[in-house]
């Protein structure tokens, strides 16, 4: 690729032009407010080179949070070209970039992190555990997602987005279609993440296993770690295609092999294939930990033991087998045999019985409970009916004969954002709300959260139930605009108009963040809500102190810190602390993930030489890791005493 | 962390610190992992195969000798590795190291042999751009290759640390676990021969 300098910044479209300016001076300024404030030192040694799981799960959440509202732009971009028909805001070319970006963005880097970060911050804690198995490899994690959503981010500024959609099917996204860096963008950027991803399911699938207090039983797990167990269980089995799948569209562009090319013998069908074998496991991997979110508020603020536990166990696992045998529903009309078709049809059906299974003790746990209607109880309240809307629609695009009518249109469009939306996005809101004290030490104010719930609920019903019947009267998917004789205007405008109030609920959040943290009360007990069943919430105080439990804690039932509370046993016995060992920080996770970044930057451009000081980088970072013994260090006994006996008193 | 690490006292040296504990079980799952990238190569390769788009077919270059001499290299390797760690149970730091010099010293046969492979193919008109069925075969095996060198680096690291440090629980854990890897790798390389060459050869498929 001859790519020129003057060809290195997009350049011509005064939206990109604004874009580029508002990242230029977003970054001076972030650069002046560390440097003015003295902040840099603080934010390497407390927050970059942390290992403690509870920062990195805050870092991913923020991230997280980021990304949406990235995504979320792309989104209202898309609905405002919609909104009229033969609107000329966006042209056809900037159009597909933008659903490419929206869709990777929201899946990869704004749904997957935001439940990563939740998982980072609870789920040592509800196993009484005082950091991940793998704190260092954790840190590691973080980076390379970070990497791999910057990379795919910025290339819509330097060197032009991917528009081959968040599929990338071949041959579109081959050379000749998709000439230029934009597709090996989204190649390397997904990587990068999907190693970070790895390891993540790597670690937790070790921490959930080995971790454990004394006393926690598996059967006695909170559901939260339960969907986490099952959820890395589905990435380290579902990881490993993407990535090879990635690498050989990888080869195919920039050394010429020809896995998926149209000459040669290739088969462009092997990328379909391939991509959503890792591509349906992925969409549980992003709704079981919603579902684990959602069991715990559930039970929380219905102040009752989760109803059918051992059948939730067994559902989750049944999903998790499930997920690997469907993937060809989502391409049942691209020339698959009719006995092919019926398989994955009824594969498909049989999700829902699993599903449903968990939305039955969902009710029931809430039947004769004595439910207090939070926020995150709202949030958890409002994913039921959309969700299910959302799960039936799934149901009648599942059969295959009738998917030859829905396949391609906005009926669609409209299932996947039923169940993404009110699934996992309400989850990530409820569980953010939900352990915001946990994170920050106060909750966020619970009348601007309802005011966030029911903008944005609403708002979301206003913009996506239209588009099931924008389907229904073949509004195909992907178009950039159509014409007032279709008879799509005023569906799509309603639609629009959802669209932005979502982006006002979006505003709200925000606005309830920064209100919060100037006005909230400050927590002092471990129990924010004054309702939790978990040991999360058995922490000596809002924060957890570094190392999480003084003395790990003894369970002998479920729900344990209820059990404790009920039988007047003492949470915080002055028992005989000792001291206790924890890892030290470590800059050379980010120092590595940079260097992979660089490579793979050098890569998309096609400048070799770049990839090769990146890859020796680094190798070098590893060597340096794998030749340092560093045991960590302890917190002195002292130290764990002072911290416990001021909690104490703070509660008093 | 660090309770209870008194219950393995009589547990082999890498299951001694909860360190190596954790490591070699987070290792086992890395490998699972590894199984299924793998297997999505050899779906791929056999997807593949046969499509080789009207040039040079795998039963007109593939050479039995060469593969009869690179699996022995690579299974007696495994054999060698699994000597080392015995010696490593012994507590004899001299024996690991001179079975695991073998071990590394045959791996490179191995891959010197598929470099040589490699090039001979390419000379011969078979190479990654040819047809999708060369470019398979190149990254199911380079891949396979890639990680014997990566594993060859790393180990001969671990040797250094041995030399410097001896064998306690941490860089016993490190041995067991790169023998883990090693031994892993001769498993993929059994299914390489038998799906690759002696199906490629018998003109099966």
């Amino acid at each position: 690729m001859h790519l020129k300098w003057d060809e290195f910044f997009v350049t011509g479209d005064p939206l990109i032009l604004g874009a580029q300016i508002s990242i230029a001076l977003t970054s001076i300024a972030i650069v002046f407010v560390l440097t003015y404030f003295k902040k840099w030192k603080w934010l390497w040694k407390e927050w970059l080179t942390s290992v403690d799981h509870k920062k990195l799960g805050i870092m991913y959440i923020l991230a997280a949070v980021i990304m949406f509202f990235r995504g979320g732009v792309d989104g209202l971009m898309m609905r405002a070209q919609l909104a009229l028909p033969n609107n000329t805001f966006l042209d056809s070319n900037h159009y597909n970039e933008i659903f490419t970006t929206h869709g990777t963005i929201m899946i990869l880097f704004m749904a997957m992190p935001f439940l990563i970060g939740l998982i980072n911050v609870v789920v040592p804690l509800q196993i009484g555990a005082r950091d991940v198995a793998f704190p260092y490899l954790n840190n590691l994690s973080f980076w390379t997602f970070m990497v791999g959503a910057m990379l795919f981010n910025i290339s819509f500024v330097i060197g032009g987005s991917p528009s081959a959609g968040w599929t990338s099917y071949m041959p579109l996204a081959g050379n000749d279609f998709s000439p230029g860096p934009g597709q090996n963008y989204y190649l390397l950027g997904l990587q990068i993440a999907g190693i970070g991803t790895l390891m993540t399911g790597i670690n937790f699938m070790v921490t959930i296993l080995k971790m454990r207090t004394k006393g926690m039983t598996l059967m006695r797990m909170p559901m939260f770690t339960w969907t986490t167990l099952i959820t890395s269980v589905i990435i380290v089995f579902a990881f490993p295609v993407l990535t090879v799948a990635l690498a050989l569209m990888t080869f195919d562009r920039l050394f010429g092999s020809a896995f998926f090319t149209l000459e040669a013998g290739g088969m462009p069908m092997l990328w379909a294939n391939l991509f959503w074998i890792w591509g349906h496991p992925e969409v549980y991997i992003v709704i079981l930990p919603a579902f684990g979110i959602f069991s715990e508020i559930f039970a929380t603020f219905s102040r009752k033991q989760l109803f059918g536990y051992k059948a939730m166990v067994v559902s989750i696992v049944a999903i998790s087998v499930l997920s690997f045998l469907v993937w060809v529903h989502h391409f049942f009309t691209m020339g698959n045999s009719a006995a092919v078709n019926s398989f994955f049809s009824i594969t498909t059906m049989a999700i829902s019985v699993p599903t449903g299974v968990k939305i039955f003790n969902w009710l029931f746990t809430m039947y004769r409970g004595r439910i207090s209607f939070t926020s995150p109880m709202l949030w958890a309240l409002g994913f039921i009916p959309n969700f299910v809307i959302g799960g039936v629609t799934g149901v009648m695009l599942a059969m295959a004969a009738a998917d030859y009518q829905y396949h391609n249109t906005y009926f669609l469009v409209s299932h996947f954002h039923y169940v993404l939306i009110a699934g996992t996005v309400f989850a990530c809101f409820a569980g953010l709300v939900f352990w915001y004290p946990k994170m920050f030490g106060y909750k966020l104010n619970e009348r601007i959260g309802k005011w966030f719930f029911w903008v944005f609920m609403i708002g979301f019903n206003i913009c996506f139930f239209p588009q099931y019947f924008l389907g229904l009267q073949g509004m195909p998917r992907r178009i950039y605009t159509y014409g007032p004789e279709d008879g799509w205007t005023a569906l799509n405008f309603i639609s629009t108009i959802g669209a932005f109030m979502m982006g006002v609920g979006f505003i709200i959040l925000c606005y309830n963040i920064y209100y919060s943290w100037r006005h909230a009360k400050r927590e002092v007990s471990g129990d924010s809500w004054g309702e939790g069943r978990t040991l999360d919430w058995a922490t000596s105080s809002a924060i957890p102190p570094h190392y999480n439990f003084a003395a790990l804690p003894e369970v002998t039932t479920p729900d344990a810190f209820h059990h404790w509370k009920q039988n007047n046993v003492d949470v915080h016995p002055e028992k005989e602390f000792k001291k206790i060992h924890m890892p030290h920080n470590s800059g050379r996770p980010l120092i590595m993930s940079a260097f992979f970044g660089l490579g793979a930057f050098g890569l998309v451009f096609e400048w070799y030489w770049i990839g090769v000081i990146g890859l020796i980088g680094v190798f070098a970072t590893m060597i340096l890791r794998s030749f340092e013994y560093d045991d960590g260090y302890y917190i002195p006994v002292e130290e764990v005493i002072e911290t416990e006996k001021k909690n104490k008193e703070a509660q008093k | 962390m660090g309770h209870n690490d008194s219950s393995y006292a009589n547990a082999p040296l890498e299951y001694q610190s909860e360190t190596g504990r954790l490591n070699i079980l987070g290792f086992w799952i890395f490998l699972g992992a590894e199984i299924v990238l793998f297997s999505t190569l050899f779906a791929t390769y056999f997807v593949l195969h046969g499509r080789t788009a009207g040039g040079v077919l795998p039963a007109e270059l593939f050479d039995m000798k060469l593969v009869l001499i690179m699996t022995f290299l690579l299974l007696v390797s495994s054999f060698t590795c699994g000597i080392a760690v015995h010696e490593m149970r012994r507590g004899s730091t001299k024996g690991v190291v001179i079975w695991t010099i073998l071990t590394l010293l045959l791996g490179a046969g191995f891959v010197g042999f598929e470099i040589y492979e490699f090039f001979h193919y390419v000379h011969e008109g078979a190479s990654i751009h040819t047809s999708a069925y060369w470019s398979a075969f190149f990254v199911l095996l380079g891949t396979h290759g890639l990680h014997v060198s990566i594993g060859i680096f790393w180990i001969t690291g671990v040797l250094f640390q041995i030399k410097k440090r001896g064998l306690t629980p941490q860089t016993a854990s490190k041995i067991f676990i790169s023998s883990l890897y090693w031994h892993f790798l001769d498993v993929v390389w059994i299914f390489i021969f038998t799906a690759v060459y002696l199906i490629g050869l018998g003109g099966l498929l």
